[in-house]
């Protein structure tokens, strides 16, 4: 029987807040242990949260990104159980009303664009990190806690079981962190745990409806871990339907040494969250007319971008995606592109040369001001300089900022050009090089080269190769 | 119809993490059966169509700016903890020992 | 008369004549607890050397000539779960028993703005759960009328304070009759403020929907005093009424003729005393005669209150009391691995009544009974509220006992909760609508002992509760005694 693979994800994001969701800690990654804690993030006896407006409005900035409808009345309920890494012994989060519904996310796989659909968007508090003193969970006597992370606001997205392999998985994910770096709503760093993925797989009966049992898979530390860790889970479930076993529910980690999903021992007791409207919250209550402001401010989404590049520059496909996933780079493309009108050749020059010499000299996006690329793209054009001499100076350009002209003129780079300036030029290596020049006539086209490069060397390279060529043809036949 | 707590006691005292012994145990689930057959009491009322109350106030929610404050010094975070290992709580393994997992 | 015998407004007024210094006023205090306490034990922590120290700081800016606000240098106890930070704070359980709060609750930065020494931080049952201060873990305190008799509680300890004189002015936090059960057992007055009125940050959680901090004083117009105090916005609690404060003093004395009083008809009354039936008559027809317009009045709901209660109060406790698992603070039972740890520190640290009410609370918030416990308990609760929204569309002001009898016997109720919680059946419906409710002392007992009638007002209206008191405490009978007698008696009626 065919099988296909159904996966749902369930993401969670800290929001690019400076303080924490409900206290005034920073939430600045990787200080001291415990120095961003205060009486409301290590639930002390009788603290209390207090919502921080930021991180509502970010939650909602990314809500709308993703096309999720934002509830002007949403709620806080606490979702109870016990973990030393949970201050109060329940997270606040918002399960019966959460603060957007439904939405969804487009995204390309193999030219097809495909729609996978969310089931909700809402907020929670992040909980504090665990250290164990051996090399896991399991192998460890003990474990230190740390609650700097405690309180941060995380934003929680659920998809539906719209997946269907783990590239598509991947793919998703990549897409979903450029649309919410767009947002501003999160910096999206996976390394840092501010993007966080858990996913649910199963497997069912091509054509089939029903859902199978899943697996829940936990652990996966970046985008090629969910790949793998998912398509070694989709084999795993699919030889034992094979087999004619049946898949039992569970909880597995990703063991990124070995490369296997492995189950963990269920949470004892831990599956009754007893949920309910956390008092000492009120309802959040959002204005129509807040959510529109948020709305009309919305950043491009990266789709869009995409799409536009493609359609208001005619650039290619690839460069319209590099310039999207990056972004600075697609803005200062736009910035000369006002000056520069060869739309193709800047996009060329831009992710080609540019972006090397960029990486070359460690500097940012723009680096360099960009009339002094649209000064040099001019002159290439119109012939003052040729395409090695403009490739030099833009490399000297992106090192030292000096304009395009200025050093052309100290260096006297302009390109010698005419059948007058190189004629001499010509004619001195047909004389010094009688050998070469048999050997041309002899049918050898080797020589030929050898002879552009000699008048190219006299000429200091800024001599057109183009013409250079075609001189010494007509010269030698002479 | 009389709620029996003997069933539940075990479960419940699981789920919130308290250790009893076995009069406590007893002793509660006369006591909760009580109390909880006189909560029920109020099954009597129709509440048809009636919105909960979780809170009883209903002016807007407080909020504040995302301004970072002084959180408490290193010393006074951990002045109170039980168990420290130099800045950090210290708590014992995670995973339970011995094979009394399901 | 001694100093521990006066108002706080004559107090006020001797500090500021310079007449006496508040290290003068502060130690016969400390006097008057040293005579007393050991009798009763109301207090948990007694903090002379911290009292006298604010007082001569209030002397010296006295004497400066500092502008001072009139609590300025008056001594005041504290319920013992409330914030104080550098002070131990034990919620009277073995639990949080060496607990040293890093930080202040709100109400106390206020009281240490003004420069009101602090006397003590005061016995209550654990973690406010009990009407008696039985349920304390380190202590019975004794009603001061009787000494074979509970204050009262779960504020059971404040209530003495002030009442014996031990303290002019204390805190208390009521959630389903705290303040006002144990102010009628001891004969003094003790106001539940409107829901968000006080600031709760700082104090220590029972049930965070319920929870009030409010004070207890021997006349309206101290208590008013107080609640000008400690009333108002707090950024730090967001549940805190953003709303003005009104001039509770400055209204005090306005005539509220024609204002109509609702007298609460309860439709079970099998146990309440016929004594303390009557003097709600009596004070209803003295208002009648100070110009207010008196009719019964019925809310049929509130019947259901003690089991709406009982499920909501012990649910939101369930959760409340989850973060004492020994790894941040307080008592750690032990354990090799982090389950049994977490199990034994809680079963070991928390008394019975807590464990009792976890246990409620777990239980009706647990999959597949929390349709039929926790949210049927908050709908009876929104009916409950509905009652209240009617009768104030007639009333002004409702009156009813404070409790069903005067204080019982140490040990009566101890084992049997259910009997325990019915000491509050009059307490419980005010909180669950979150209105103000202030216990006024309505008379003797022919046994001897005090007890209260409470004054009922709709949300933010405390002032007509000073207001109301104030008729009452006018018209007193002199004979009467306001305090228990000097030499503390054991048992009986005499
Ligand atoms: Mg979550
Ligand atoms: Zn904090």
């Amino acid at each position: 029987m065919e099988y296909e693979v159904v996966i749902g994800l369930e993401i969670h994001l800290e929001l690019q807040t400076q303080s924490k969701l409900f206290c005034s800690c920073s939430t600045s990654f990787g200080k001291e242990p415990n120095t961003n804690c205060c009486p409301v993030c290590l639930g002390l006896p009788g603290s209390l949260p207090v919502f921080n407006r930021k991180a509502i409005e970010l939650a909602v900035t990314a809500a709308l990104a993703l096309n999720s409808s934002v509830q002007l009345n949403s709620r806080f309920d606490r979702k109870n159980y016990h973990y030393p890494d949970l201050p109060k012994a329940y997270q606040v989060s918002q399960y019966e009303k959460p603060i957007a519904l439904g939405g969804c996310l487009e995204l390309e796989i193999d030219d097809q664009v495909k729609k996978v659909n969310l089931e909700r968007v809402h907020l929670e508090e992040e909980a504090g990190k665990l250290i164990h003193s051996g090399d896991s969970i399991i192998g460890s006597d003990y474990s230190k806690v740390d609650y700097n992370r405690a309180g941060i606001p995380l934003l929680e997205i659920v998809t539906k079981p719209d997946l269907c392999s783990g590239h598509e998985a991947r793919l998703f994910l990549e897409e979903l962190r450029m649309l919410l770096l767009y947002s501003g709503a999160s910096d999206c760093k996976m390394e840092e745990g501010s993007l966080r993925c858990d996913a649910n797989i199963s497997l069912r009966p091509m054509g089939s409806k029903q859902l199978g049992t899943k697996a829940e898979v936990k652990n996966m530390n970046s985008f090629k871990a969910v790949e793998m860790a998912l398509n070694y889970e989709a084999e795993r479930q699919r030889q034992i339907l094979i087999s004619g076993g049946s898949v039992i529910q569970q909880t597995c980690h990703w063991d990124e040494e070995e490369k296997v999903t492995v189950p963990l021992r269920s949470k004892e007791g831990s599956s009754d969250y007893r949920y309910f409207p956390e008092p000492d919250l009120l309802p959040l209550l959002l204005e129509e007319k807040e959510v529109n402001i948020i709305k009309s401010v919305l950043p491009e989404s990266p789709m869009d971008r995409r799409l536009r590049f493609q359609k208001e520059y005619g650039l290619a496909k690839s460069e319209a995606s590099l310039f999207t996933s990056n972004r600075p780079l697609g803005e200062y493309f736009e910035i000369v592109a006002l000056k520069y009108k060869d739309y193709s050749n800047l996009a060329r020059w831009i992710q080609g040369d540019y972006l090397y010499q960029l990486r070359e000299a460690g500097k940012s996006e723009s680096a360099l001001e960009p009339d002094k690329l649209v000064e040099l793209l001019n002159l290439l054009d119109n012939g003052d300089i040729n395409r090695p001499v403009a490739k030099e100076l833009l490399a000297e350009m992106v090192r030292s900022g000096e304009s395009p002209s200025r050093l052309v003129n100290e260096k006297g780079l302009k390109q010698i050009s005419g059948h007058d300036m190189l004629l001499p030029l010509v004619e001195k290596v047909i004389n010094e090089n009688p050998d070469a020049v048999n050997n041309y006539l002899g049918g050898k086209e080797k020589a030929l080269k050898f002879l552009i490069g000699q008048v190219m060397a006299l000429s200091g390279g800024r001599a057109d190769p183009g013409e250079v060529k075609k001189m010494l043809i007509s010269k030698i036949a002479e | 119809m009389a709620i029996d707590f003997r069933k539940d006691v075990e479960h419940v005292a699981k789920l919130a993490r308290l250790e009893l012994t076995k009069t406590e145990k007893e002793t509660m689930a006369g006591q909760l059966s009580d109390i909880l057959d006189t909560a029920r009491r109020i099954q009597e009322l129709d509440t048809e169509g009636i919105e909960p109350t979780s809170h009883v106030i209903d002016f807007p929610a407080t909020m504040r700016e995302d301004e970072v404050g002084a959180s408490l010094p290193l010393n006074r975070v951990l002045q109170n903890a039980p168990k420290r290992d130099n800045d950090f709580f210290r708590v014992p393994r995670i995973a339970k020992s011995g094979n009394d997992g399901q | 008369m001694e100093l521990y015998q006066k108002t706080v407004f004559e107090l006020s007024r001797l500090m500021n004549s310079r007449e006496v210094s508040s290290v003068e006023v502060t130690q016969s205090f400390l006097d008057r607890i040293k005579e007393v306490e050991p009798h009763v034990r109301a207090f948990i922590t007694h903090t002379p050397s911290m009292a006298l120290e604010t007082a001569s700081l209030v002397d010296k800016k006295r004497l400066n000539g500092d502008n001072l606000h009139p609590l300025a240098g008056v001594p005041l106890a504290i319920k013992d779960n409330i914030s104080t930070g550098g002070l131990r704070t034990t919620c009277a359980s073995k639990i949080l028993e060496n607990y040293i709060p890093p930080y202040d609750a709100t109400v106390f930065k206020l009281i240490k703005q003004v420069g009101m020494p602090l006397l003590g931080k005061t016995n209550m049952d654990e973690f406010a759960m009990g009407s008696s201060t039985e349920n304390s873990a380190f202590f019975t305190t004794r009603n001061p009328w009787d000494l074979e008799k509970v204050p009262g509680g779960s504020s059971g300890g404040s209530a003495v304070a002030v009442s014996t004189g031990m303290a002019p002015l204390a805190l208390g936090s009521d959630t389903g009759g705290s303040i006002r059960q144990p102010a009628s057992f001891c004969g003094l007055y003790g106001l539940r403020p409107t829901y968000g009125r006080v600031s709760r940050y700082g104090l220590i959680a029972f049930a965070s929907s319920l929870d009030q901090i409010g004070p207890f004083a021997m006349n309206p117009a101290d208590c008013a005093l107080l609640l000008e105090l400690l009333a108002g916005h707090d950024p730090l609690d967001s549940t805190s009424y953003p709303g003005k404060v009104p001039g509770y003093v400055s209204s005090m004395e306005e005539r509220l003729d024609g204002m109509k009083v609702g007298v609460i008809k309860h439709s079970n009354e099998k146990g309440f005393d016929p004594e303390i039936k009557d003097a709600v008559t009596k004070i209803a027809n003295l208002l009648e005669k100070e110009g207010f317009a008196i009719d019964q009045v019925e809310m049929p709901r509130t019947d259901y209150g003690l089991g709406a209660y009982y499920l909501i109060a012990p649910s939101e406790a369930s959760s409340n009391l989850g973060r004492y698992d020994g790894v941040r603070y307080g008592f750690n039972g032990g354990g090799d691995n982090i389950e049994n740890m977490f199990s034994r520190t809680r079963g070991e640290g928390f008394g019975p009544e807590v464990k009792r009410r976890i246990m409620i609370g777990t239980y009706a918030l647990s999959a597949g009974y929390y349709d039929a416990y926790y949210l049927k308990a908050m709908k009876v609760r929104t009916l409950i509220r509905q009652d209240y929204e009617t009768a104030f569309k007639k009333f002004d002001i409702l009156i009813g006992p404070t409790t069903p009898t005067p204080a019982f016997k140490i040990g009566e109720k101890a084992d049997d909760p259910l009997e325990m919680y019915l000491s509050d059946i009059c307490n419980i419906t005010d909180a669950l609508a979150g209105v103000p409710s202030l216990s006024v002392p309505a008379g003797m007992h022919s046994n001897n002992m005090p007890f209260g009638l409470q004054f009922t007002a709709p949300p933010f209206c405390e002032g007509r509760l000073f207001n109301v008191a104030n008729y009452i405490y006018r018209n007193r009978d002199p004979l009467l005694p306001e305090r228990p007698p000097a030499s503390f008696r054991k048992g009986g009626t005499e």
